[in-house]
């Protein structure tokens, strides 16, 4: 009872304390590099150059931040409907198997501006089916969503690994990958997009996929505050009975809120596939589905959160493997510490700085109004 | 003037941009009981709060017999001999009575020789006080008022020789809430202190011998409980004159609107919760139904907006038009399109069903009432107009502060109150449901929101009024439907209803 919450001005919520917990975690991150004998500032540069120090290292960050985003608004979509979807990894999963699948079935027929969004709407399709599925257990037969979505996960990930070692295989192969998709039944890369517009850009994995995310980003900003049916499904999320008693079914609005995040997360799974590898292998997502809970987490579930945390994070990962590679001390290891400790502080801990920033808040102003 | 039990000396507490208590003093004579009255965020429980030890005050100080003492939590308190009984009981479920009493002042790791000590004690505390409970019953299976008793015992166990009450009587019955007096009067006989919290004054009347009043965080007055009168001690607390009579009826009343034939519904788990309940709503006429809460009145209501299906029985609504709509196990039509065909319902529990606590309050005002072709366009919401609408609804039913963009949970209770009558009574419904409208509510809102029902019984509406506070049933219906076990156990006319006699059949299974 002795914290009794405070409002604070909306500025230090969503912007000072972000920060603040961010500043904390790589100040824990450089304990960890002192420790192990290097310069905590030699590394903060050598991760902020390689997130960030020229065209390549900005096309990769971009990169893994388009997952980010993806898997975020997955798991933010959700969230505001009042579920936990852990299950953004398998439904993006999914939707890279949906995408590929269409790819694979008709990139010899169909020219890529007819052949590409049938594939997006492929992906899209599986995701929202798999996260279809645990949703329909969770509305109707009660079976907890946290449990089923973890669950789907790992169906996916062995549904993929039957499905490329029995099916998409080529024959004589060795690796387990099925065959690539045909030249140009791809999301145009950016190298190629600003080839377009005359300008010269290195070849990364950034493909037009950021876009996209940017584009769902608005669009899951417009779907929940500015629509009937956002009103509805952030209703059921705050108060399910008041949902109800305003005649909303929250069983139809779980699998509304839950296709829609399946179909977010798809869209991950499409920038891995169509975007990046131009063929379906294994575990592609390589943990980004996760990843997505604590962006969303940062992002406190808004859009505009989201895309900044999806960016935070996408900086970590292509900084902290350029960091690995630069300064050998620093292993795979710890860079995935680091990005341990910013879930730590920015997630688990959010409110670790609250009270002495709101005390230190409230003794500021009261100065300035005596 | 006898010695003081409690003495507080210029309290003052600040919520961020609230005061919640400015300068208060106050002094309680030992073995009396002070009754301290306000309307809701008058500070009678921030104060409280504070003599518990649940927040430290910013400024002031606290004496207990006498000696000036620091509080810095309630087990501080509970050293001074301080206890409280709290409005929500504190108590779990599972337990019996014995080790919710143990629970927290266990002696030792082992809690045999804690219960067995807490047993012999429990039966002492019982014949003094006259306080009988088993000590092996489990919580869950008591009735509320038995609940009660098993709070101030909690209290006396850990020594407690100043009790403090908090609206004790929200949830008992006439006959619960008159053997509550009779054990306060057995503890004050023994010099036990007690403070009691509440807004209902005859309370005050009957029980205590002095009386302070709060209003905006200041005592305003302080009174022998002898020497004044409810009214005075009403316009003391609202700071003018209210009337809380409403006109009865003058019209005749109307056709029939609404009619439940011999509903029944059983819970998840079985246990029957409406038996057989049959009742007619006309046009023009206010049918109230008393019981204490728990007696079947949520359900009812719940089936008859829609929430629920009845599991026998039916519910046939007469529309517009003069075509009548049937609700049963087989087919029911839902919230919403009940609210189409001109249901309004105003939910009892306004925090868990009549508004979203976590969106602004122009979100919730929308609740329900999206489909107004006003305030969108396709799938979309026009924002700028549903905000406009809320405002206009904020400036007609006075809601405070009228700030569409403030979060539904920052309003008062009766602010919040006023917000969803208003968006419920804006497409002037043919038929109201209300549940509790003035739970938690301050006199002068109570008053506003009677006379809104009242005006809307006027204009031709069909009211369900439900209530487990007796004077607003009195006050506003024209006709009495008294439940009790999930049955009808009578039905009184305005005139002929008084207090002993609704108080009977609220009591007891139906018998005629």
């Amino acid at each position: 009872m002795k914290n009794v919450p405070v409002a604070l001005p909306r500025w230090i919520d969503v912007a000072l304390l972000p920060v603040l917990n961010v500043l904390l975690a790589l100040a824990a991150a450089g304990v960890v590099v002192w420790a192990i004998g290097q310069s905590p500032l030699a590394a903060v540069k050598l991760l902020l150059e390689g997130a960030f120090g020229n065209a390549i290292s900005w096309s990769y960050t971009l990169y893994y931040t388009t997952n980010f985003i993806f898997t975020g608004l997955a798991v933010a979509v959700a969230f505001q409907g009042g579920h936990f979807n852990i299950g953004a990894e398998g439904q993006a999963t999914l939707g890279g198997l949906g995408v590929g699948l269409v790819l694979l079935a008709l990139d010899r027929w169909l020219p890529p501006p007819l052949l590409l969004p049938l594939a997006l709407l492929g992906g899209i399709a599986a995701g929202v089916a798999w996260a279809w599925v645990p949703a329909w257990l969770q509305a109707w037969r009660g079976s907890h969503i946290v449990i089923t979505t973890i669950m789907f996960n790992f169906l996916a990930s062995a549904l993929m690994v039957w499905l490329l070692v029995n099916v998409l295989k080529v024959p004589g192969n060795q690796t387990v990958e099925s065959r690539a998709f045909a030249a140009g039944a791809a999301l145009p890369s950016a190298r190629t997009m600003f080839d377009a517009l005359g300008i010269e850009w290195p070849d990364t994995p950034l493909n037009l996929g950021f876009v996209l995310a940017l584009l769902a980003a608005a669009g899951v900003w417009l779907l929940l505050w500015h629509t009937r049916l956002g009103h509805a499904l952030r209703a059921v999320g705050l108060a399910p009975d008041a949902a109800r008693y305003a005649g909303i079914s929250p069983q139809r609005m779980t699998l509304i809120s839950l296709s829609i995040s399946g179909g977010l997360a798809a869209l991950a799974g499409a920038n891995e596939i169509a975007g990046v590898h131009h063929k379906l292998l294994l575990d592609f997502m390589a943990g980004a589905g996760f990843t997505g809970i604590a962006v969303a987490l940062m992002g406190r579930n808004h859009p505009l959160g989201i895309v900044l945390a999806a960016l935070l994070f996408g900086a970590l990962a292509q900084g902290g493997s350029e960091l690995v590679f630069e300064m050998p001390a620093f292993t795979r290891d710890m860079s995935v510490a680091v990005q341990g400790f910013v879930v730590l502080f920015c997630g688990a801990l959010s409110l670790l700085l609250r009270s002495p920033v709101a005390r230190a808040y409230a003794l500021f102003s009261r100065r300035r109004d005596g | 003037m006898t010695a003081s039990a409690v003495e507080l000396r210029s309290i003052s507490k600040r919520f961020g941009a609230v005061q919640a208590n400015r300068g208060v003093s106050l002094r309680v004579a030992r073995g009396s009981v002070h009754g301290i009255v306000g309307e809701n965020g008058a500070g009678k429980s921030t104060l409280m709060s504070i003599l518990y030890g649940f927040y430290p005050a910013d400024a002031g100080e606290i004496l207990v017999d006498g000696r000036p003492v620091q509080l810095g939590g309630t087990h501080d308190a509970i050293t001074q001999g301080i206890g409280m009984v709290h409005q929500h009981f504190m108590l779990v479920d599972r337990f019996t009575v014995l080790e919710n009493i143990v629970l927290g002042a266990e002696q030792g790791f082992v809690l045999r020789g804690s219960l067995a000590r807490a047993r012999a004690e429990l039966q002492r505390l019982a014949d003094e006080f006259g306080l009988a409970v088993d000590p092996d019953a489990r919580v869950r299976d008591l009735p509320v008022g038995v609940l009660q008793r098993v709070e101030i015992l909690k209290a006396l166990f850990r020594g407690a020789r100043i009790l403090i009450l908090d609206e004790p009587t929200g949830v008992l019955t006439p006959q619960e809430a008159d053997a509550l007096f009779r054990v306060l009067a057995a503890l004050k006989a023994r010099g036990v202190t007690v403070l009691l919290i509440t807004h209902k004054l005859k309370e005050i009347r009957a029980i205590t011998d002095r009386v302070t009043v709060m209003r905006a965080g200041e005592v305003v007055a302080e009174r022998d409980t002898a020497q004044t009168t409810e009214a005075e001690l009403a316009e003391l607390m609202v700071g003018r004159k209210v009337r809380l009579d409403a006109a009865p009826r003058t019209g005749q009343r109307g056709e029939a609107r609404l009619q439940a034939e011999a509903l029944t519904w059983h819970d998840a788990q079985g246990v029957p919760r409406l038996q057989e309940v049959s009742l007619a709503l006309h046009a023009g006429e206010i049918v109230g139904v008393a019981g204490v809460s728990g007696n079947g009145q949520s359900e009812l209501l719940a089936l008859l907006a829609g929430l629920a299906r009845p599991q026998l029985g039916r519910i046939r609504l007469g529309a517009r038009d003069g075509t009548w709509h049937e609700m049963s196990a087989r087919h029911a039509p839902g919230p919403r399109e009940l609210r189409a065909m001109g249901v309004a319902h105003v939910p009892e529990d306004r925090h868990r069903l009549g508004l979203v606590l976590g969106f602004a309050a122009w979100e919730s005002a929308l609740l329900g009432y999206d489909d107004d072709a006003a305030v969108h366009t396709g799938p979309f919401i026009r924002r700028g107009a549903a905000r406009a609408q809320c405002r206009q609804m904020m400036e007609e039913f006075d809601v405070r502060p009228r700030d569409e963009l403030l979060g539904s949970s920052k309003f008062s209770g009766g602010n919040q109150q006023k917000l969803i009558l208003a968006r419920e009574f804006r497409r002037a419904p043919r038929v109201l449901l209300i549940g509790q409208p003035t739970r938690g509510v301050d006199i002068g809102a109570i008053e506003f929101i009677h006379r809104r029902i009242v005006a809307l019984r006027d204009a031709g509406c069909a009211v369900l009024l439900v209530s487990t506070e007796l004077d607003e049933i009195l006050a506003l219906a024209d006709r009495i439907v008294v439940m009790c076990g999930g049955r009808i156990t009578g039905t009184l006319p305005r005139d002929g209803a008084d207090e002993q006699r609704i108080g009977c059949l609220m009591g007891q299974a139906a018998t005629a």
